[in-house]
């Protein structure tokens, strides 16, 4: 047995203290000890995106961070985006506009696209697609989720 | 599926070296972890012990100092590269290359130390690092070297490090006037693949003549290359297509690639040409259009 490591750290605003092995990935302790399953395990090794999740700002695929690493950051995940009333206007955006079928890359890809609008509120389609490279969807096309995108950077900018 | 036992953050070089040279060959570093996390997880790599170098301060910084060149943190993501307008005016090969590694996910974490040290010979940063002449800083147990980066690698996946010995940072030369560089890959989609062929290239006008230039291949070889005769065939001659196709003729005979899933060896030798005369042409534009 390994000697398990104690990590403090901030989820989605609260202070969150867990105990993890070495040697596993964040994306394992969110969704089995954490319980926010949202995260999705598609590939787990880099190339599919479903696990994206923002650290420090950042979007990075959690299969491929250690858990130990997040020790005295800040990680949001997509349980952290809705508000008490409201679903985030890409979640709202997503289901308007039917960008989803299966599901399982649209955490990923909303994670992503929070990523991408907290940095460039207005974005081209080409800005779009090109930031959204690193997440792939089997279902839907992408163009459902590129217009869905961009109604929700529109939303957004008339809220502000 | 395979796992680290232990995790190690120092905060110093000195105390990553120490902990490494003390793990008996169970040790490995983790800079963003897109190469080794994966590897580990695979069992394609066995570590008992990975050290973190992110907390150490010289490795992920970035310092531009117009007449010393430039050092770049070996640990320091390719956004924080792409992103540096320093870095674009000076070295705009780099940061072709920085930009192409991966997606935005993969931008925020892989860094240019751990590229050279997972030692593909498709690394995209490594053509253009030898173009451009960079050093590898290197800290082990005795101290330190430097090496410039075309010595670094000695095989697929292989390079000269030792156990205990890291790299600390990369070092560039002070960027000179009418100079230019690029990176130029081939891969099979538009977006996240590997180089079939990638060319990295920096050269210096002096009016409309090639004053000097430097050639590196990626992916034709066991290990990146530096082609001399390549850089020879440009220098003294005028900026001309007649002059980039003798240049590219050597890149073709300097290619000894393998056929693998991505490219036969007689289409990555075509390629190897295709891509160095694109790559000098853009090279030979920005020199053009280099404000020094
Ligand atoms: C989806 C995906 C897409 C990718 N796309 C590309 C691409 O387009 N082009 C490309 O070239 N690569 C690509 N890669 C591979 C990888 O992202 C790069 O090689 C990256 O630069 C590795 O850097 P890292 O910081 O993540 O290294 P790590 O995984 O942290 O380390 C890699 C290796 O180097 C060692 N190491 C790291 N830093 C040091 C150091 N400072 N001193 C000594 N040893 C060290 C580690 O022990 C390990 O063996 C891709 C990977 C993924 C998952
Ligand atoms: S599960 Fe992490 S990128 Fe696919
Ligand atoms: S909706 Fe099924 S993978 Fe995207």
């Amino acid at each position: 047995m390994t000697k398990r490591v104690h990590v403090e750290t901030r989820i989605n605003g609260r202070e969150v203290d867990f105990l993890c092995e070495p040697g596993q990935s964040l994306l394992e302790v969110l969704r089995d000890q954490l319980h926010l399953t949202g995260a999705k395990e598609g590939c787990n090794n880099g190339n599919c995106g479903a696990c994206t999740v923002i650290l420090d700002g950042r979007i990075v695929d959690s299969c491929l961070v250690l858990a130990p690493e997040v020790e005295g950051r800040e990680v949001t995940t997509i349980e952290g985006l809705a508000g008490p009333e409201h679903l985030h206007p890409l979640q709202q955006q997503f289901l308007e506009h039917a960008a989803l079928q299966c599901g399982i890359c649209t955490p990923g890809l909303i994670m992503a696209a929070k990523g991408l609008l907290d940095q460039n509120p207005a974005p081209t389609e080409e800005e779009i697609r090109l930031w959204l490279a690193g997440n792939l969807c089997r279902c839907t096309g992408y163009d459902k989720i590129i217009r869905a995108v961009q109604a929700a950077a529109q939303q957004m900018e008339a809220r502000v | 599926m395979g796992q680290a036992k232990q995790y190690l953050r120092p905060s110093s070089i000195d105390e990553a070296v120490r902990a490494l040279a003390a793990a008996n060959g169970g040790g490995r570093a983790l800079a963003g972890g897109t190469d080794i996390i994966v590897d580990v997880r695979e069992g394609r790599r066995q570590v008992d012990l990975l050290v973190d170098l992110k907390a150490i301060p010289e490795l992920t910084a970035i310092d531009v100092d117009g007449a010393g060149g430039a050092r770049i943190g070996a640990a320091t993501p390719c956004y924080r590269i792409a992103e540096d307008t320093r870095l674009r005016r000076a070295y705009p090969g780099l940061v072709d290359a920085a930009s192409l590694i991966g997606g935005v996910q993969i931008q925020s974490r892989a860094s240019l130390g751990g590229n050279i040290c997972t030692s593909s010979p498709a690394a995209d940063s490594a053509p253009i690092l030898i173009a451009l002449g960079a050093t590898c800083v290197i800290a082990g147990p005795t101290g330190e070297r430097r090496l410039p980066v075309e010595q670094f690698f000695t095989g697929p996946r292989q390079n000269v490090l030792q156990d205990g010995e890291i790299v600390v940072a990369i070092e560039l030369p002070p960027p000179v006037p009418r100079s230019g560089s690029a990176y130029l890959r081939f891969i099979p989609r538009n977006e996240m693949d590997i180089a079939v062929v990638g060319a990295g290239v920096w050269i210096r006008l002096d009016g409309e003549t090639i004053a000097e230039a430097r050639v590196g291949l990626g992916a034709v070889a066991p290990t990146p290359l530096l082609v001399v005769e390549a850089g020879r065939a440009l220098a003294g001659k005028p900026a001309t297509r007649e002059t980039f196709e003798a240049a590219a003729e050597a890149a073709r005979a300097a290619a000894k690639p393998i056929s693998d899933m991505r490219g036969s060896d007689r289409q990555r030798i075509h390629l190897a040409g295709v891509i160095t005369r694109r790559a000098i042409e853009t090279a030979v534009q920005r020199a053009r259009e280099s404000q020094s």
